[in-house]
């Protein structure tokens, strides 16, 4: 039998399918099996607390195990970096946690400023920069640490708490569903809940609209004048978070 | 065929955690060497890359791997070792190691160092595999000797002179981790002086240095306590035979303050003189 063949027998053997190990060891190893039987799961169950260490806080120790188990069994890791393992661990707790949906939002949020924190570095477009710009052409362009997820719940509140070591609030559902976004400034990943009319227009952004567009659009939507006074005000928050990569200018 | 740096280096380091990167950043430590999981920096920025380029202005840095996986059947996995060698051209390294395992298989990867069968066709495998990775990476590779817990049933040779054909064959290098000959030279009841005798200790250029666990019916190895006496003994036996070496102490695991671990590395370099002294 082949070196390829052993390899497929103790990859089923760590993942619990079916296989006849004595056929590559004798019957002293049994102990050495299950050593490599027990690290594989330690192993990702650790990398999952490192990743989700608020959602870890929320649902306590017992309860992430189970569901960190949960995930192993149908998700094994493929990637060659335990960083990415994470990924799709909001879901499972989703499928366990239907009644508390804060639960997989918090994942969710651990998720997404994991994937910040080692994003690729960038300098955003500073405020005095503004001056020169020809607004009629202007096209904005992102960070590429941006992420956005759904808000159905005070997750953000619950996880800014347990960031602080307090006593996190109760988890409710937010009047008027929102969304979540993540980025990094400098070094440090960040979030805040964002309302519909900020989502849709950095959907706008993101997707290469002028910022012409974006006034059209927001003008459509609330009337010219706070219109216009609502797309400078987010340009301006925007621009004070490092959110903005640059400002392209296309040639008329 | 590749670069060989470090050939010469015999200094004393440590591998560089994230609980002492602010110390290693503003104050003086005395160490020759840091090492750095090279995983942890295959990233697209942030403050990892950062502390690794400050680190790199300070002293050489050696990368050690655990995602190669030299010993899959399925061979290399060729973005893993595109992202290493950008690493590797950034970071211009003492050093760039993995272990003499496997971890993955037909799209699994299990993250955990797992044992090959010491046989004609791993063998035949792991030097393929090494000999593509020094290439692409155009320089030597130094190879790990694993703690291992089970052994395999049609296994042609010892793990010694595995590693001993592996270096002539490719051309790289050896890390020994005295404390994995300690661990699997327990687990499989054979000498480690047998051991030591039988790599080729020219072709060592790393040694680590850790500490282990007592399992139920086999010795693990944790890196989460100090070295142990039986580990610094094989040390100085190990500095009889590989008179010039680089040596670090590995912790991973209920890391301490950074002052233990410069006293761990003062013996260590009490033990090398010590072996000094006799061989004169």
């Amino acid at each position: 039998m082949t070196l390829a063949t052993l390899q497929r027998s103790f990859r089923n053997w760590l993942t619990d399918v079916p296989v006849a190990m004595e056929v590559w060891v004798d019957g002293d190893a049994r102990a050495g099996l299950d050593i490599y039987h027990n690290a594989y799961r330690v192993q990702l169950v650790e990398c999952l607390k490192d990743t989700f260490e608020k959602t870890l806080l929320w649902i306590g120790d017992d309860a992430f195990i189970n569901a960190a188990r949960t995930h192993i069994e149908q998700t094994p890791p493929s990637g060659w970096t335990l960083g990415v393992y994470g990924k799709g661990f909001d879901q499972t707790l989703a499928s366990l946690y239907p009644d508390d949906p804060e639960v997989a939002e918090l994942a969710w949020l651990d998720w997404a400023l994991s994937r910040a924190f080692e994003c690729a570095d960038c300098v955003p477009v500073a405020a005095d920069a503004l001056t020169a710009v020809d607004w009629d052409q202007a096209v904005l362009v992102l960070i590429p640490s941006i992420q956005t997820g759904l808000a159905r719940t005070n997750a953000g509140a619950i996880w800014s708490a347990l960031e602080a070591e307090l006593t996190p609030p109760d988890a409710t559902l937010l009047p008027t569903p929102g969304t979540m976004l993540v980025w990094r400034k400098d070094f440090t990943p960040c979030f805040r809940t964002i309302e519909a009319i900020e989502q849709v227009a950095l959907e706008m952004v993101g997707s290469g609209s002028s910022f012409t567009a974006l006034c059209m659009s927001l003008i459509e939507q609330l009337g010219s004048e706070a219109g216009i006074a609502q797309a400078g005000a987010m340009l301006a928050e925007w621009i004070d978070q490092g959110l903005i990569l640059a400002i392209n200018q296309p040639e008329k | 065929m590749t670069r060989e740096p470090g050939a010469s280096f015999d200094g004393f380091g440590l591998g560089l955690r994230p609980p002492h990167y602010q110390q290693f950043l503003t104050e003086h430590v005395p160490v020759d060497f840091v090492e750095v999981i090279s995983e942890n920096f295959m990233i697209d920025g942030g403050r990892p890359r950062y502390i690794l380029d400050q680190m790199r202005e300070r002293m050489p840095v050696a990368l050690h791997g655990v995602s190669m996986s030299v010993g899959s059947s399925d061979g290399l996995d060729l973005d893993y070792l595109a992202r290493l060698k950008a690493l590797v051209d950034h970071v211009d390294p003492l050093f760039v190691s993995d272990h003499l395992c496997w971890t993955r298989i037909d799209g699994f990867n299990s993250h955990d160092l797992l044992p090959l069968p010491y046989t004609d066709e791993a063998l035949d495998l792991v030097c393929a595999n090494i000999s593509q990775a020094q290439d692409v990476l155009q320089r030597q590779m130094l190879i790990e000797n694993p703690s291992t817990y089970l052994q395999f049933l049609d296994e042609t040779m010892t793990e010694w002179q595995f590693l001993d054909v592996l270096c002539d064959r490719t051309g790289c290098a050896l890390l020994l981790d005295v404390n994995n000959i300690f661990v699997s030279a327990v687990n499989h009841g054979f000498d480690p002086i047998a051991y030591l005798d039988g790599i080729p200790a020219d072709r060592v250029r790393q040694i680590h240095l850790a500490g282990h666990s007592q399992g139920r019916d086999r010795l693990i190895d944790t890196h989460d306590k100090p070295v142990p006496p039986p580990v610094w003994a094989l040390y100085a036996a190990s500095r009889h035979r590989i008179p010039s070496v680089a040596t670090m102490i590995e912790r991973d695991d209920d890391i301490p303050p950074l002052a233990d671990l410069l006293d761990e590395l003062d013996i260590a370099r009490e033990i090398a003189c010590e072996g000094e002294r006799q061989a004169a």
